[in-house]
Parts: structure tokens; C-alpha cells; sequence
């Protein structure tokens, strides 16, 4: 697996972000397939009554449930156990991979057929169980397509929302032998159909990620579309599901909330067409449950930044960022793209993804779409704070910062400063204007520029007398 | 799997780790707060409560044609008739225990079905989704593993939300069960949608009396 970027020291998105727009077709498409849920997903919003209840709803039990996060772990642990589940705690990612592979080797499991999981991704676990020599398959279309073609998800819930059907073709020629040119959307996921549908019924191990954990009754609760995950786990012998430790409800009725919620925002549909509640293991096999903390309780001790842990993964504030939509999910350089993204990832390591708060315009509709009332907006502003205060602002940034602080943390200067300005704007040339050191004026014009500002005006003819 | 090698690796990283994890979560988590209960006040009606009976079906039958499923009313009798004309090609039709007369899925190689007939416990207006919980699908990759899935829910036991489903069901009361709400599907390719993904290539719902 080729996560070549995430090995960079520190991620500029800004870089990132311009090498994705240097295919104006392909930005354009990008941008409209992610408007397109976006309308689905309000549609889909608006036909429910009281929508902003059960976001309020929602919100309210994330943030109960984190507050006693101990209390329902345990909860979780006790009766999960009762049922017969194996429970397993990681305090990092490395742990984790331990764990899964130990549990896997121990079936002497050679060929894995695994399910969409974030966490998965997010601790590595394909590179590391292909180190140990064991085979992972990823079974959801998408994900499927992007590993094959060597790449992380670029979105958490439609991970090759990148890639263009004539591509997908070509990988498909190559890789499963369709038709050269073939470019069907219908033909190729059959012929994907086909050769899963073997790899599933051989497979020997099953890992999948987990939507929600409850822990009134020690199950769990696992959605797709595509039916991948239940024909992973029901078919091989032991199935192994990770989990952040975020991801628990305390009720089995408070499913109802999060399932209207969850898939609604995601894909504007109005349920998942496969929500998997699995409680016992199958008599003869093995069901794990590998709990993650891997920074969490971090992110928890951060009053500023905890309510970032209630998030349920469904993407909407991906689609809607004009950031996220115009710059493609790999210029992030994380598993968790878009605004949540960079709300989550800052806290595992604030150097490298310092620049991940300035990803956005702050126009606020993360926050408005959020299914669970995160205020990613203010974390956003908050997080630039943090970035700010342990040097992590580049050179220029900071140093306009400065400045600006100066200028406006006085009034004759801001004054003085503003007529310069005005006076600087008429007369200098054009070409000095819009030089490289505007990248506003790349793609913009500079406003008109008045002959005086509200202050001098306000002097001029209501000030006297 | 032996216990020993069990207990072994729960004794090295992970049982220092279940403290630990317990440990940081106690020292991070804020303080208590309270757990709103979801009946109360609002918790987002998607109908009036005056619905009646057959409205719930119809508006049932609408969000299971909306998830590219169909739904039609037929008698106890007739689940066996009505699922020979829709897939006339299949030429292995099952359900658990060989129920309305098809041949039992746990007799025959599951892979091999081409029409799989569950039962399913209740159906939500809302979503079109149906309820099948373990005991109703013989095998738990059956469902799964069918070309064509039909699922049989009575007319009498479709209620109006997800929050009146949980209310109605017990999640744990098998081992396994699902919300199942439409054929397989993607739209991974270009958003285009795709039915028949990895699981059933369609759904039929029947209602029955």
C-alpha cells in the first residue's frame, strides 16, 4: 500500500489543495458529485418532523454518554462478555494491529474479507496484516477501488468519490479482466460481484468497523448498502469487530435517534438497506470486539475539543464544505478529511496537522448539517488559536498576523494604514496588484476601492456640530 | 482455540490496557450530564399520530418502492404463487424449515439459492424497512448470499417510525438480526446507483393479512 503522503512531515493542504485544482474539469465534477448528496441529504432532512429535535436529541446523548464513557464501557464490556463476545482493549494503534492479527493467527486465517472501517484505516491495519502475510480484501465497491488502485479512501462514507468511471474501467480491465473501454457503472459492479462473491465464500477471517456500540446489551450495530459486511462475517469462521471507544450509545432505543439521523445525512437515503445488530456469535465460531482508544481519551481531556468524539461518521460536512468539495479528501492527508477531519486530527499530532484548521472558509454549514450538533465551525476557529500559540504558523502567515494584531489594536494606525491602502490600490499598476504575493486576486478581482471610508465619511458630513 | 492461548493474551497488553484506557477516560471525561429520554418531548414525528392502519401500509409500501424494492398484498395462501410469477426463472426457491412450501434453506447449499422467503417480524413506514431477526432467516448468511430476497410481513405489524420499532423489538433476543430495507445496492461508481450489489439483486415484500 503506497500511504506515501502520510509519512510527510508536516501536511500542507494548501499545496495539496492546488494540485487538485490544476484539473479544472475534474474539480468541477468533484464538486457538483458532493453538492448532489449534499441536496439528497437536505431533501431527505426536510421530510422528517422535527428534525432538530432529534439532532438536539442526538446531540444530548453523545454528550451523556461521554461524560460517562467509563460507566458504559464497562456496561458494554460485562454484558458483551455474557454473550459470549470476546472483549479487547487497545490503547493505540499498534496494540490494536496486535491484537487482530493475534486473534486471526490463532484461526491460522489467511485470507481476511473486511468491511468499510475508519478505525481500521486509521490504525493501519491492512499494511500490518499484509506485513504478517495474511491477505485483506476489502469489500465495499468503493473501498475495493481505491485499494486496488493503491490509494487511501479519500471520503469516509463513498471512499473513490475521486476517481472517474473511465478510470475505474481501466483498473477493472487490468485487474478483473472486463472489457477494455467497458465503462458501465452496471457492468462493472457485477463483474466486482462476481469476484468477491468467491473471495467471500473462501474467506477465513472477517474484520469490520462498528456504527454503534450499546451498552444496555452488549451489541453492536454495523450498516452497509451493498449487504459486504454480513457476507463477510456470517461466512468465515471468526469475526473481528474494532471500535473507537466513542462509538457507544447507553440504550438499545436510542438506536432509533441515530439510524433516522445517520443515514438521512449521509447519503439522503432514509435507512441503510442492511442495519446489522450482532449480540452472540454464530454456535461453533468467534465474535471479538477490539475497543480503541488510540488518542481518544486525549481528545476527551480537551474541554474545548471533546464534542468532536461525538461524531457518527456520516460525512455530511464533507459534502457541504466548499473547501473539502474544491480540494478532494487526499489533500488532507488523513484518514478523516473535511471539516470533522480537521477538528479530529490536530489532537493526534498537532505539528503535522496544524494546517488542517486553516482548511476552511468558516462559513459555518459543517455545523448546520452536523447530525449530532458538533459546532465544528468554532473548533475550527479555536484550534488556528492553539496552531498559532505553539508556532505553527508559517513564516508569512505569521508575520501578517503581526502585524495585522498592531494595526488593528490601534485606531490611528488603522485609520492611517487605510488611507495608504485606498491611495495604493488606485494607483499602483495592475500587474504589481495581482502579482504572487495576492492569492486572493488569483482568481478574484479586488474590490472597488472608495474615496474614503465610513469613518471619514461619517467626519465629513454628520461629525460637525 | 485453546483457553490457555485466550487467557495469555488477555494477561499481556490488553488487560494493562483496559485500566489504563478506564483510567484516562476518568481523569478526561467532564462532569455528569444528563440523559435526555428519547419520547420526550418531541422526537421527530415523520407522520400524524391520526394514521390509520391501512395509511401505514400504504406509506410502507411507497418506502419500500422508493428503496428500489416492491411491495404487493397476497394471502397466506398465495406467497407460494405470487413468488413463482415474479422470478418464474429460479430454480431453487427456499425458506426456514421449508415454509409455504419451498425447500429448506438449511437443506440445500445456501450460495446455490436463487430466491430465499423470510419472514420478517414488522415493517416501518417511515423507511420501508423490515425486522428479521435471526430465527427468521434459518442461516444468518442466507439472506445475504440469496440472488432474490422475499420477506413476508404481516399487514398488522407495521408501525409508523424506527423509535415505535425499537420500542416493539428486543435487539438481543436472538443472536443476530437486521433491519433490511431494499436490494443490495451502491452507487460508489460515479454516484450512479447500482442494484445488486453483493447481496440480493431485488426485493419483494408481501403482505400478508
Amino acid at each position: 500500500m503506497s500511504h506515501d503522503f502520510m509519512e510527510l512531515p508536516v501536511v500542507d493542504h494548501a499545496a495539496n489543495a492546488e494540485r487538485f485544482n490544476a484539473d479544472v474539469e475534474r474539480t468541477t465534477w468533484h464538486d457538483e458529485s458532493l453538492w448532489h448528496i449534499r441536496g439528497k441529504r437536505d431533501r431527505a432532512a426536510a421530510s422528517v418532523e422535527g428534525w432538530e429535535e432529534l439532532r438536539e436529541l442526538a446531540s444530548q446523548i453523545k454528550s451523556h454518554m461521554l461524560s460517562r464513557l467509563d460507566h458504559y464501557l464497562v456496561q458494554f464490556e460485562r454484558q458483551a462478555e455474557a454473550n459470549g463476545v470476546h472483549v479487547h482493549w487497545a490503547a493505540d494503534a499498534a496494540e490494536h494491529n496486535r491484537i487482530v492479527h493475534a486473534i486471526l493467527e490463532r484461526h491460522g486465517a489467511q485470507r481476511i474479507v473486511k468491511s468499510k472501517s475508519m478505525l481500521t484505516e486509521e490504525c493501519g491495519l491492512n499494511p500490518y496484516l499484509e506485513q504478517h502475510g495474511i491477505e485483506v480484501v476489502d469489500t465495499d465497491l468503493g473501498e475495493r477501488i481505491v485499494q486496488l488502485m493503491e490509494e487511501p479512501p479519500s471520503h469516509l462514507v463513498t471512499p473513490a468519490i475521486h476517481v472517474r468511471k473511465e478510470e475505474i474501467g481501466a483498473l477493472f480491465h487490468e485487474k478483473l479482466g472486463t472489457d477494455a473501454g467497458s465503462i458501465d457503472p452496471q457492468y462493472l459492479t457485477e463483474a466486482m460481484r462476481q469476484n468477491l462473491r468467491a473471495r467471500f465464500l473462501d474467506a477465513d477471517g472477517a474484520v469490520t468497523g462498528v456504527n454503534f456500540g450499546v451498552a444496555e446489551t452488549g451489541g453492536f450495530v454495523v450498516v452497509t448498502n451493498e449487504g459486504n459486511a454480513d457476507l463477510g462475517v456470517h461466512l468465515a469462521p471468526v469475526h473481528v469487530a474494532c471500535m473507537g471507544i466513542e462509538k457507544l450509545i447507553p440504550r438499545a432505543d436510542h438506536l432509533g435517534v441515530f439510524l433516522r439521523l445517520l443515514a438521512r445525512s449521509a447519503t439522503g437515503q432514509p435507512l441503510s438497506i442492511y442495519t446489522s445488530h450482532f449480540h452472540r456469535p454464530t454456535p461453533g465460531r468467534e465474535l471479538h470486539v477490539v475497543l480503541v482508544d488510540n488518542g481518544r481519551t486525549n481528545q476527551l481531556a480537551r474541554p474545548d475539543f471533546r464534542e468532536s468524539l461525538k461524531c457518527i461518521r456520516c460525512g455530511a460536512c464533507l459534502n457541504t464544505c466548499p473547501v473539502y468539495r474544491r480540494s478532494g479528501g487526499h489533500s488532507y492527508g488523513t484518514t478523516l478529511s473535511g471539516p470533522i477531519g480537521s477538528i479530529l486530527t490536530p489532537g493526534l499530532d498537532l505539528e503535522k496537522f496544524a494546517n488542517l484548521p486553516f482548511a476552511s472558509t468558516l462559513c459555518g454549514s459543517c455545523g448546520d448539517v452536523c447530525p449530532v450538533k458538533i459546532d465544528i465551525p468554532r473548533q475550527l476557529h479555536t484550534w488556528r488559536q492553539v496552531a498559532a500559540r505553539a508556532g505553527h504558523l508559517s513564516r508569512g502567515k505569521r508575520l501578517v498576523m503581526r502585524w495585522a494584531g498592531r494595526i488593528f489594536g490601534r485606531p490611528p494606525w488603522y485609520r492611517r494604514t487605510g488611507r495608504v491602502l485606498r491611495s495604493l490600490l488606485r494607483l499602483l499598476p495592475r500587474k504589481l496588484l495581482y502579482g504572487p504575493h495576492n492569492a486572493w486576486g488569483r482568481a478574484r478581482e479586488l474590490p472597488n476601492v472608495p474615496r474614503q471610508s465610513f469613518g471619514e465619511w461619517y467626519e465629513d458630513n454628520r461629525g460637525k456640530g | 482455540m485453546s483457553d490457555e492461548k485466550e487467557t495469555s493474551t488477555r494477561n499481556t497488553g490488553t488487560k494493562t490496557s483496559r485500566a489504563s484506557i478506564l483510567a484516562a477516560v476518568r481523569r478526561a471525561k467532564p462532569a455528569p450530564l444528563p440523559l435526555p429520554d428519547p419520547r420526550e418531548p418531541s422526537r421527530g414525528k415523520t407522520s400524524l399520530s391520526s394514521e390509520s392502519p391501512d395509511e401505514l401500509v400504504e406509506r410502507f409500501m411507497d418506502a419500500v418502492e422508493a428503496a428500489a424494492g416492491s411491495a404487493s398484498m397476497v394471502d397466506a395462501a398465495g406467497v407460494r404463487a405470487r413468488v413463482s410469477e415474479v422470478y418464474p426463472e429460479a430454480s431453487l426457491a427456499a425458506s426456514v424449515d421449508g415454509r409455504w412450501d419451498f425447500e429448506d434453506v438449511r437443506k440445500v447449499d445456501a450460495s446455490n439459492v436463487d430466491v430465499l422467503v423470510c419472514a420478517g417480524m414488522l415493517g416501518v413506514a417511515e423507511n420501508g424497512a423490515v425486522w428479521v431477526p435471526e430465527s427468521g432467516m434459518g442461516l444468518r448468511a442466507a439472506p445475504f448470499l440469496a440472488q432474490h430476497l422475499v420477506l413476508v410481513v404481516s399487514r398488522t405489524e407495521i408501525v409508523e417510525d424506527m423509535h415505535a420499532a425499537y420500542d416493539r423489538i428486543r435487539i438481543d433476543e436472538d443472536g443476530f438480526g437486521a433491519f433490511i430495507a431494499g436490494p443490495s445496492k451502491t452507487a460508489d461508481i460515479e454516484q450512479s446507483l447500482v442494484i445488486g450489489a453483493h447481496g440480493p439483486r431485488s426485493l419483494l415484500v408481501l403482505l400478508v393479512p
